[in-house]
């Protein structure tokens, strides 16, 4: 056990170099290098920031799409002259009487992979939707995959408007990824006060632009809140135009009043559509609605053919930034809740880092002082395994760019308190050896082969509890299980490459001494 | 150490079985009938932790401002130091984006001074079930990972005594957190699968020794055995949970608020699991009786299948 190869010991150092180089990086200011720019992230609660998950709630989208299904059904019975009757929605499924002769033209229909109302997906061998016939009554029900594919493309349009709203407020570094088939997780570093986006993302940002009606009694008329929560105003249900038509939004100060305002821009679609409406309506007032509230309802004075109008409503710059980024975004497919949320402040971060560092210092000194205490001279190879471990431990987390968290830090000062055991139960087992041994070199190498097998055991064992709170851990956790797990795997390297040399150099000294410990 | 070499460890067995008993019975009385403090990460709703710039606010101050927003339950706490509150609101209001700019607003002029949210926890009722889930199945997977590993590398009988100390710790652990009303969360569920390792490390080291010397010494009973791998590990035993515990108390002293409940859930469960390892683990193999024989049949049955 005591005998190092040169290929041996050069791959060993060279490790431990090239680690504790990295290691060392991290407190240097050197981002022109790019191999030694490398550091260790710090986690939202160390350099604070917020993070926050969010839900789409996929229910108004699958009727939403019933809706649209409904239409194209309707389209097509019409056209193949197929007699129905009773064609509605009840309970997320799309039903119908049908007579007898029609079945199976439906039916062909239906099972023709390619027909354009009901995809067939060859990844999942299925249909989009489901049809049964009872008595003639049609039952036309999204398939299991039907619906996995329809939550996946919400998800995925939702990330895509979310991301789209983030980057408009221009927060630092981002991260936006989606969690599970309905969540979305966004963390924002540095950020204290999420409120701003919060309110941003809380939006479905649904635009329209439709005639407020004459009198109650209009046919096809709502009663609509403004945002106050106050007024309140008879709207047509007509949609003039809505926000999928708008390409480009900005904030301004109108020069005349000098209030805050939106200046939008539409496609080419959305110009001609806008122009033939004011030129109809002029005279009308023009109510402008998001997520079903009024934001203001002004007259139209003349005809607006440019493809470019102007939101005038009760702004703030900060009000009329906001309405841009949500409009210019998008709209969401579908409304997302806030399931969870955890902001924390800079100035804790900070206190953090320094009672994290101040507990290791102290850790570490005691650990090390102990193992003196106890070894004697092996406890300075011990002391020095220690050093090492800590800087594999370190170097590693830089490699992999590795997120430190306050737990992290525990698991790292936690390493720092069970490492030593390694080299404890090496250096236990050859006080044994000693007793019986005469030789030192055969009481060094028999006591390593010994322990092996111990140490071994003993270390699997905080490994699987490790990587089962990494899978199963979240955000501050998974830090922790990371170190933890590391820190294993470097204590045994320093253990039984760097410490056994150290060991085996020493025991070579004292071959022909006695050898107390 | 060389004097606590003698001691004869089998003579106390059946009293620190009886107290382990107890302390699994005393606490197993109190989870069910007190229950546990389980924080906003397992129970959803608000965590605050809150400074405030004036020095003369008290806790009933804070208390008494929150009870008038109608927030359903709510406790103020000191958290660390002066000045600093952990404040915990049974409500969550996710859904509102503006509750927590609100309630720091209502706050900061009801008590006349700024409040600094430093750290604002907001878990929805979903999430704190899944959150709970995920945290029970992790400790039940860790402990089938365990008896699963002990199961390969021993025979029966060390699982069964390493998976009851495992079982014993966690319960004791989780006890005392109950008759102190210290708060479960999420690092409390990472502290319970570390001490989940550490004490089968800590058991591992002795049962390794006691296969190695009942291969050794074919004719010494399993209850001196016992005796001389628990003296002979001993010393380790104890260095490794004395820096274990150093480290620790480090972390629990030094490390801050946040870290407190974590470094103290792992001081009680490295003492409990060191405790387990000697006066649990190890007499259940005098009680199902291993032996030489039945340890130098598996080695060769191992032998054989490979």
């Amino acid at each position: 056990m005591l005998y190092f190869s040169k290929i041996k010991l050069f791959v060993i150092y060279f490790l431990i170099a090239t680690l504790s180089l990295f290691s060392v990086a991290n407190f240097i200011d050197n981002d022109d290098n790019f191999i030694l720019s490398k550091k260790v992230n710090l986690g939202l609660d160390l350099q604070g920031g917020s993070y926050l998950l969010l839900e789409v709630d996929s229910k108004p989208i699958i009727n939403q799409n019933l809706q649209q299904k409904l239409l194209k059904f309707r389209k097509y019975l019409q056209e193949r002259n197929i007699e129905y009757q009773n064609l509605k929605i009840i309970n997320s499924s799309i039903r119908f009487l049908i007579k007898e002769k029609d079945i199976e033209t439906f039916e062909e229909f239906f099972l023709n992979k390619d027909n354009l109302i009901n995809t067939y997906y060859d990844q999942y061998r299925s249909y989009e939707m489901d049809y049964s016939i009872t008595n003639l009554n049609v039952i036309i029900e999204y398939t299991k995959f039907g619906l996995v594919e329809l939550k996946k493309s919400t998800l995925s349009q939702s990330l895509e408007i979310v991301r789209k709203r983030i980057d408009e407020v221009g927060t630092n570094e981002p991260t936006i990824i989606q969690r599970g088939n309905n969540r979305i997780l966004i963390e924002l570093p540095g950020l204290k006060d999420p409120s701003r986006i919060k309110n941003l993302l809380g939006k479905t940002a649904n635009l329209s632009f439709r005639l407020v009606s004459e009198n109650e009694t209009t046919f096809g008329s709502e009663l609509l809140y403004f945002e106050n929560n106050q007024d309140q105003l008879y709207i047509s249900k007509r949609i003039l135009l809505s926000g999928d038509n708008l390409i480009n939004a900005k904030p301004a100060l109108d020069n005349q009043t000098n209030q805050s305002v939106v200046n939008f821009t539409l496609d080419r679609v959305g110009s001609k559509k806008f122009g033939k409406a004011t030129t109809k309506n002029v005279g009308r007032r023009l109510a402008i609605i998001l997520d079903n509230k009024i934001i203001s309802a002004p007259v139209i004075r003349e005809p607006i053919l440019g493809g470019s109008g102007q939101i005038s409503g009760d702004f703030t710059f900060q009000s009329a930034t906001d309405l841009s980024v949500l409009l210019k975004s998008g709209a969401l497919p579908a409304p997302l809740t806030i399931v969870e949320e955890r902001s924390v402040g800079p100035d804790l971060g900070e206190d953090s880092i320094k009672a994290g560092a101040i507990s290791l210092a102290i850790g570490f000194f005691l650990v090390i002082l102990f193992m003196l205490y106890k070894y004697r001279f092996l406890g300075i190879i011990a002391d020095l395994a220690l050093i090492t471990n800590l800087l594999l431990l370190i170097g590693i987390l830089t490699i992999l760019e590795a997120t430190l968290t306050l737990p992290g830090i525990a698991g790292i000062i936690l390493t720092v308190g069970m490492a030593v055991d390694a080299n404890v139960l090496i250096f236990e087992r050859i006080k044994e050896e000693l007793k019986i041994e005469k030789s030192t070199i055969n009481a060094f190498d028999v006591g390593y082969k010994k322990a092996q097998s111990a140490v071994l055991d003993a270390n699997v064992t905080t490994l699987i509890s490790a990587v089962i709170l990494f899978f199963l851990g979240s955000g501050p956790v998974k830090g922790f299980a990371v170190t933890l797990g590391i820190g294993i795997i470097t204590t045994l390297f320093s253990a039984y490459f760097f410490a056994r040399h150290l060991s085996s150099i020493y025991a070579m000294i004292k071959k022909d001494k006695q050898v107390i410990l | 150490m060389e004097k606590l070499k003698k001691i004869q460890f089998t003579k106390f067995y059946k009293k620190m079985n009886f107290l382990s008993l107890v302390l699994i019975s005393l606490s197993l009385f109190i989870l069910i009938f007190k229950g546990l403090n389980l924080g906003v990460d397992f129970k959803g709703g608000t965590l605050i932790e809150a400074r405030t710039e004036s020095t003369a606010i008290s806790i009933s101050d804070i208390r008494q401002s929150l009870l008038k927003m109608d927030l359903g339950d709510v406790t103020v706490k000191k958290f660390g130091k002066e000045s600093d509150y952990l404040i915990k609101i049974e409500i969550n209001n996710t859904n509102d984006t503006n509750f927590i700019k609100s309630l720091n607003n209502k706050l900061s002029s009801d008590l006349g001074s700024i409040i600094n949210f430093r750290r604002v926890e907001n878990v929805g009722p979903k999430v704190s079930g899944e959150l709970l889930k995920a945290g029970l199945l992790a400790i039940t997977f860790s402990l089938a990972a365990m008896l699963f590993y002990i199961w390969i590398r021993f025979e029966w009988q060390f699982s069964l005594g390493a998976i009851i100390a495992l079982i014993h710790d966690v319960i004791i652990t989780i006890g005392i957190f109950s008759i102190l009303s210290f708060e479960i969360n999420l690092s409390i569920v990472a502290a319970i699968l570390t001490i989940v390792g550490y004490s089968m490390n800590d058991t591992v080291v002795i049962f390794d020794r006691i296969r190695e010397n009942l291969k050794k010494y074919t004719t010494i009973p399993i209850s001196e055995i016992s005796n001389i791998s628990t003296n002979e590990t001993l010393s380790r035993t104890l260095i490794t949970s004395i820096t274990t515990l150093l480290a620790l108390f480090s972390i629990f002293i030094f490390g801050g608020a946040i870290l407190k409940g974590f470094s103290f859930a792992m001081i009680v469960g490295v003492i409990v699991g060191t405790y387990s390892s000697i006066f649990v683990a190890t007499p259940i193999l005098n009680y199902t009786n291993v032996n030489s024989k039945s340890v130098l049949k598996e080695e060769q049955e191992d032998k054989e299948n490979f």
